[in-house]
């Protein structure tokens, strides 16, 4: 015991020392760069809008019977954010996890479909994804991911729209720094689904996604892409070990 | 005398740094306006210069700091050496972030209300240049 303990110090700057070849850089969240007001608001449940939301989604999850397969959500939707996008056996694809809410609802539940970012999807995500605030994201160790996260990678690094900018240049290579107001973030999907300001509303990792791609005037891929699922899938790994934090706010 | 100017080609081609000291001829033939080329600098819809540049314009309160200051760009650069750099700084520089304001070519998923449409237009881009040669330190 006194062994195992007076090992562990020293075994833990080794493991950082080789691990050190991988990332320059310790992945930091979007949060630490908000100003202390918006951090505020996050940390706060009672002043976080999108505790609204997770509440809805509270309720949808017992009102629309996923109780029935899945009991109480503290318990079974625990670390399941963390591990999303996954394999899809059924499709042969990836999936996210506001796809795989539908997917039950309607394959198992014979439910009609709900609007990819309408409210009703947007709340039970929340409330799924809220289960794991504080869960370090963990992407699972699946090689039939892989294909998803090489595109989402290449995705990444695409020059694109009229701007011809990609994603690393700004998310990579500029993160820190200051675009017109705004700092830059490293782009980690660590609080969806999420409370912006600017939009007044919660808000999916695919709406951000096509903000950003309207921004340096490109034509975003529609809801629910494929290409979406293959970027969150890489940028999941690239944001392994961040914790979560969902419902986030951002400005 | 196309001798002499398949040797500027030629030089040209070798060392890319003389496409620098060269530059660009006018786009227009007529010179630009500088107060219109400010006004342009300054707009985050037209220019968005000003996303990543800073420059000595005290009434704007975000700028970036993502490229050098446009202070004194009129100094260190001629006026066909800024022209090249707005119309499309790829060529002196194929890794940066900066736009190419003239150009339609080669861009990826451009959106449908841009397609085939330059950033800027000719004049606009002439006016920028006349307004960019009054930066000097
Ligand atoms: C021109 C710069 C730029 C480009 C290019 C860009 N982004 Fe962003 N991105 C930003 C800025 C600035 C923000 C923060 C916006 C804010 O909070 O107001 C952001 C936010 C994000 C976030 C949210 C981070 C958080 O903490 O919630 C993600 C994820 C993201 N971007 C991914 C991408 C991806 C993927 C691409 C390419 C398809 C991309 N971005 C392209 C500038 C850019
Ligand atoms: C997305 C970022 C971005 C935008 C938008 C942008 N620039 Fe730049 N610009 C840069 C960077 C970075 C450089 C540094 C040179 C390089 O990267 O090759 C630069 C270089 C320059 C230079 C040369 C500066 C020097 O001292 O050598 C001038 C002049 C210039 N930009 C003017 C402008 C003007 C005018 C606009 C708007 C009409 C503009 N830029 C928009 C990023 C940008």
């Amino acid at each position: 015991m006194k062994r195992a303990l007076l090992a562990f110090p020293l075994a833990l700057p080794l493991a950082l020392l080789l691990a050190g070849g991988a990332a320059a850089e310790p992945p930091q969240s979007g949060f630490a760069l908000m100003a202390p007001e918006t951090q505020a608001m996050q940390r706060d449940d009672t002043a976080n809008p999108g505790m609204l939301w997770v509440q809805e989604g509270e309720a949808l999850w017992a009102q629309s019977g996923c109780t029935g397969c899945h009991g109480d959500a503290p318990g079974s939707m625990r670390g399941a954010a963390s591990r999303y996008p996954a394999w899809d056996a059924t499709r042969q694809a990836p999936i996210d996890l506001a796809g795989r809410i539908e997917q039950c609802r309607v394959d198992r539940q014979g439910a009609a479909p709900l609007e990819r970012e309408g409210e009703p999807l947007l709340a039970l995500s929340a409330y799924v994804a809220h289960q794991s605030r504080g869960l370090p994201i963990d992407p699972p160790e699946d090689p039939r991911l892989a294909p998803a996260r090489a595109l989402g990678e290449a995705l990444f690094r695409e020059r694109r729209g009229q701007l011809d900018l990609s994603c690393a240049q700004c998310h990579d290579d500029n993160a820190g720094r200051r675009l017109g107001g705004s700092p830059i973030p490293q782009g980690h999907p660590t609080g969806y689904p999420l409370y912006r300001l600017e939009w007044q509303g919660l808000g999916s990792l695919q709406r951000r996604l096509r903000n950003c791609m309207a921004g340096v005037r490109s034509e975003p891929y529609a809801y629910g892409a494929p290409e979406y699922v293959a970027i969150e899938a890489f940028l999941m790994v690239r944001a392994r070990g961040l914790a979560l934090e969902t419902p986030a706010v951002r400005p | 005398m196309p001798l002499a100017r398949w040797c500027i080609l030629l030089l040209l081609a070798c060392c890319p740094g003389l496409a620098a000291a060269e530059g660009m001829a006018s786009l227009t033939g007529v010179p630009g306006d500088a107060a219109r080329g400010r006004a342009i600098v300054v707009t985050r819809q037209r220019g968005l210069c000003l996303l990543c540049h800073s420059g000595p314009f005290p009434e704007e309160r975000f700028q970036g700091d993502l490229a050098p200051s446009l202070a004194g760009a009129g100094s260190r650069l001629t006026e066909a050496g800024l022209r090249l750099r707005l119309v499309d700084g790829k060529r002196l520089n194929p890794a940066t972030i900066m736009p190419s304001y003239y150009r339609t070519e080669g861009l990826v998923r451009v959106g449908p209300a841009w397609q085939g449409k330059t950033v800027l237009t000719a004049e606009e881009i002439e006016d920028v240049v006349a307004f960019l040669l009054t930066l000097r330190d």
